[in-house]
């Protein structure tokens, strides 16, 4: 096989993999070496699908000896199996490198023979990496699930960002549809790297030099829409993610079906898209702007409103709370207006100090007027004329793109109906906690 | 921005350099005057009277060494990156901010909504928002062992990304052509050179150089997934103006141009030339515009 043939079907097996980012690790080029690292991270291109490629995202083999039923590399589909050798693959990295096409590599594989030959493998490609090139490009690493823990640790000290996929939201879509997968299998790499991620932060504040693991942190993914689990679920689990395991990173992948299956979605099912934007809205709101997962969701809203972004959600539930001064609000409370993100909260907290702002100011410092207008007062004063009740607003926010992306997506209520997962009506029905995952 | 001094009757003329603007800055403090307009060598005669400022490099350093010691090192900084834009006009708004930087400090900065330091910043927002693109969207080809690349940007980022590949890459030699300001910057391990070049076409790949390229075009198709297809969402993180230049969007057989855009050189410049990076080297020797690495 050609080294372009591998290429396609080794890129076209690990283009389901959400992540692509080439942030957090921050490096510069020693004499010598080739390769450095940027904090915010670098996108090179945009795939025809619009989302950023940043990374060279291929697997290094798609045989794998499992069998999850939502994955196309399952060892029962009948498709074309390939694998790179570690060479090919290192100098394949440093010709795109050099041409500037991408910022490193994002290394996943199936499992091959065993996990800990797949991890082998893995180990001796970024090895050529690191050692025989003196690349100091990001590396982005699977952890292979069931590897030896001494493995798992040598990867860590050779790549920038590591991460295990958790694939479904719920225990019992594991049970289900990965049978060879189990929360302990998933869990304990992650509680592994987290702990070692700790333990090297501290014995970096006594040796400078100690050898860095991971120092792009750790990340996840999870597939929406696969299983029934609500908004209210997922959410939580990430929260939980995120304060118990220090994730940089979780990423929602809307299901694709890409196989005929009594448990699942049926093929031509459009995906999740909408749902998945949404979740990705949240989850923003739980990293950068001090949201918690049960402000924006409760038992009666276990899932998010598709037409309109969670913080108009929370803020149109809140309305006792607004409309806050500019000129006076505490920057935490900036935060929670719609139309104001974190660079504009900032830009305000900054301006303020030089003099009392108006609403030309505010539209100058990139606040988003249509939405910040009924949250806000400046000076003491809202717009002139302007309604705010709570029908009003809602009109006002609602989204027209998420309308008619709902529209587009009917079938997406009713695919689960009949299937033994249960329909997604039955989501009041007291639900397996998502933290339970985590116990 | 309020002037601090008096408006004078004479405009300034200056050679259109940032050396030959912190010179204005010098005359402006010097006489404890503001002029009505500062204009460059190029642009047209105006109604006003007009006073040559000459640029004297002991007088720029003077006004560069304060900028971080008066001011801040930020407002030093946003200075410098206020000359990398495209902005017309930007000279009189930035002295008027250089003005009230010395009264006031550092925190001149942070008067947003101020319509001198907004236009500045906009400007300069955009300016960086481009560099950063260009740090990911710019391509290289190898030819016999040098990086070569032509990018057409608004902004003048060049020299933005030289520093970043010269850190990045120690060891490789590139050139950065920009086709926009006629501007070359060539480097090899320790040394770094800018060089106006009117014109420069890349010579045709070799055989693994094609080879990388159509290895680069198969990855960037097969990594999409066409049930998500979302060609507005890719437009607007990667606007189109850059894709004349991208690998994955050019044919096989048309090298470094779209076949229409190289059509379009070849008119416009009677001949565009294939100028070898020897050449290149014999061209940088007789400008003396180095920047030699410490």
């Amino acid at each position: 096989m050609t080294l372009m043939e591998k290429l396609a079907v080794l890129t076209d097996a690990a283009k389901y993999d959400a992540a692509c980012t080439s942030s957090g690790s921050q490096r510069t080029a020693g004499p010598g070496s080739l390769g450095s690292t940027t904090m915010a991270g670098i996108c090179h291109s945009f795939s025809a699908d619009g989302r950023c490629i940043s990374l060279l995202k291929v697997l290094f083999s798609n045989c794998c000896i499992y069998n999850c039923q939502y994955c196309v590399n399952r060892v029962s589909r009948e498709t074309k199996r390939a694998s790179f050798t570690p060479e090919e693959l290192a100098e394949l990295t440093i010709g795109f490198y050099r041409r500037n096409y991408i910022e490193g590599l994002f290394l996943s594989s199936g499992v091959l023979r065993s996990p800990d030959y797949t991890c082998e493998q893995m180990i001796r490609t970024l090895e050529l990496l690191r050692n025989h090139y003196q690349f100091g490009g990001y590396i982005h690493v699977k952890a292979i699930p069931g590897a030896d823990p001494l493995l798992i640790e040598k990867l860590g000290l050779l790549a920038d960002r590591m991460s295990v996929n958790i694939e479904l939201p719920s225990q019992e879509g594991l049970r289900l549809l990965a049978p060879d997968k189990s929360k302990h299998s998933i869990l304990r790499p992650m509680g592994y790297i987290a702990g070692r991620i700790v333990e090297n932060t501290r014995d970096l504040t006594v040796y400078r030099h100690a050898p860095r693991f991971a120092p792009a942190g750790q990340s996840t993914q999870m597939i929406i829409g696969a299983t029934p689990d609500s908004d209210r679920q997922i959410l939580s689990l990430a929260e939980g993610l995120y304060r118990r395991y220090g994730l940089k990173r979780v990423f929602y992948s809307a299901y694709l079906p890409v196989t005929e299956n009594a448990l699942l979605p049926a093929p031509g099912t459009k995906p999740p898209l909408l749902r998945e934007h949404r979740l990705y809205q949240a989850d923003w709101l739980l990293r950068y702007y001090g949201f918690q997962a049960d402000e924006l969701l409760d038992e009666q809203h276990p899932d998010l409103n598709p037409l309109l972004d969670p913080k108009c959600g929370w803020a149109l539930r809140h309305m006792e709370l607004f409309p806050v001064e500019i000129n006076r609000a505490p920057y935490e409370m900036l935060l929670r207006v719609p139309g104001i993100g974190v660079k504009s909260a900032r830009r305000i907290v900054r301006a303020r100090r030089a003099s009392s702002l108006d609403f030309t100011a505010l539209k100058k410092l990139g606040v988003v007027w249509k939405r910040a207008q009924y949250f806000v007062t400046c000076r003491g004063r809202m717009t002139p004329g302007l309604r705010v009740t709570p029908e009003s607003v809602l009109r006002a926010l609602a989204e027209p793109q998420g309308l008619s992306l709902l529209e587009e997506t009917p079938e997406q209520l009713s695919f689960f109906s009949g299937a033994s997962c249960g329909s997604r009506a039955g989501k009041e029905e007291p639900h397996e906690s998502p933290l339970s995952l985590l116990a | 921005m309020k002037a601090r001094f008096p408006s004078s009757r004479k405009a300034y003329r200056y050679d259109g350099s940032y050396p030959g603007f912190l010179c204005c800055v010098f005359e402006s403090f010097l006489h404890k005057e503001t002029p009505p307009a500062i204009l460059r060598e190029e642009d047209p005669c105006t109604f006003y009277g007009e006073k040559w400022i000459e640029t004297d490099e002991e007088r720029a350093s003077r006004v560069l060494r304060s900028l971080p010691r008066r001011i801040s090192p930020a407002a030093a900084a946003f200075a410098r990156d206020v000359f990398l834009t495209s902005l017309p006009e930007k000279e009189l708004p930035l002295l008027r901010v250089l003005q009230e930087g010395f009264r006031s400090g550092g925190t001149v900065l942070d008067r947003l909504a101020d319509g001198d330091l907004h236009v500045l910043w906009k400007a300069v927002r955009s300016m960086r928002n481009e560099a950063h693109l260009l740090l990911g969207f710019i391509r290289f080809s190898d030819y016999g062992g040098t990086l070569v690349s032509v990018i057409t940007p608004k902004n003048h980022v060049l020299p933005i990304l030289a520093s970043h590949f010269r850190s990045r890459m120690p060891r490789e030699s590139f050139l950065i052509y920009d086709r926009t300001h006629r501007e070359g910057v060539l480097y090899r391990p320790g040394r770094l050179l800018f060089l106006p070049m009117e014109s420069f076409t890349p010579p045709p790949p070799d055989q693994t150089e094609a080879e990388y390229r159509a290895l680069w075009r198969r990855f960037y198709h097969m990594v999409a997934i066409e049930s998500r297809e979302n060609p507005k969402c890719r437009a607007s993180h990667m606007p189109k103006r850059y894709w004349g230049n991208m690998t994955e969007f050019q044919d096989e057989d048309s090298p470094a141009l779209p076949a229409a855009r190289r059509n379009l050189l070849d008119k416009s410049t009677g001949s565009a030339y294939d100028e070898s990076t020897a050449a290149v080297d014999k061209h940088a020797a007789r400008f003396s515009r180095e920047e030699e690495e410490s």
